[in-house]
């Protein structure tokens, strides 16, 4: 329990982070993607923030022999780029455009309990669910990337 | 200026800070999707972390909530039906492709992976064609 603490405010603040950034506002989601129409390029941003931040830090933290609280770090090794990398991102990709909820903005945003947010993430967790379950016996979760 | 710029990028500061120290503490992606889908299924049976997480999440959501007006509200509201098809799509999509904004869009382009790079490629253009057919074919107000 005390071992989950601070996974508990890194959640915090990465939340805090998409509050502040505009992530959990859909309208600024679907206007950044509307590049050919009324283009809203700020949440553009958020990204350069957040990989220029990660990408420096990451590299000290991986030079430790292990994490702090757990024997080993678990970096994603997959290098294969195939249907499923691709397909599945097209599909989150149009999902995206339509709701301008991507996972982390929608949890997030529950709490204003708009219920439209509960649709999105209720049907969001069906098709996971559904996805683990037709998949179950021959998915390995082992080189997950996310 | 300072709203379209700065805050943004000090947004993603907090949220590169956040996957930093997830990986400083438990050698964990920050890839939100598989976060919550290993809730639903995990063959680790890690569930502590990840119940952490998302309890931090809605947390944050209620000190943005209570503090930075408007900050939650939703605006570009769908149909129900297209909500649920988005859902499903984003529930779906990120499950088959491994992965998310977070995991892929941060982490992954953070750490130079290629197959990160594609992904977020296919998302981005995919979203991209998705408001563009919503704004020109179907007349949905942007």
């Amino acid at each position: 329990m005390k071992k989950n603490v601070p996974a508990f405010i890194f959640g915090i603040i990465f939340a805090l982070g998409l509050g502040i950034a505009g992530m959990t506002q859909p309208q600024k989601v679907v206007g950044f993607l509307d590049i050919f129409g009324n283009w809203n390029p700020s949440l553009m941003w958020v990204m350069v923030g957040a990989i220029l931040v990660h990408s420096l830090t990451y590299r000290l933290v991986i030079k430790r022999r292990a994490p702090l609280l757990a024997p080993v770090f678990q970096i994603p090794t997959q290098k294969d780029i195939d249907n499923k990398l691709v397909g599945g991102a097209i599909l989150f990709g149009v999902g995206w455009g339509i709701a301008g909820f991507c996972p982390a903005p929608a949890i997030t945003a529950l709490v204003a309990l708009d219920p439209n947010t509960f649709v999105f993430v209720g049907s969001m967790m069906l098709a996971m669910a559904a996805f683990r379950i037709l998949k179950a016996p021959a998915h390995k979760v082992t080189t997950h990337a996310n | 200026m300072l709203e379209n710029f700065a805050v943004p990028l000090l947004g993603g500061a907090l949220i590169g800070a956040a996957a930093t120290l997830l990986l400083l503490f438990y050698g964990k992606i920050f890839g939100v999707s598989g976060i919550i889908g290993g809730l639903i299924k995990s063959e680790s049976r890690d569930y502590g972390w990840r119940v952490a997480i998302i309890s931090g999440f809605l947390t944050g959501g209620f000190i943005l909530y209570a503090t930075i007006p408007g900050v939650l509200t939703n605006t570009a509201v769908r149909p129900t039906i297209m909500t649920v098809i988005a859902g499903l799509l984003v529930g779906y999509g990120t499950s088959l492709g491994s992965g998310c904004t977070s995991g892929h869009g941060i982490c992954g382009l953070s750490r130079f992976s290629l197959r990160s790079l594609i992904a977020v490629l296919a998302f981005m253009g995919a979203g991209v064609i998705s408001v563009a057919v919503q704004r020109f074919v179907f007349g949905v107000q942007i």
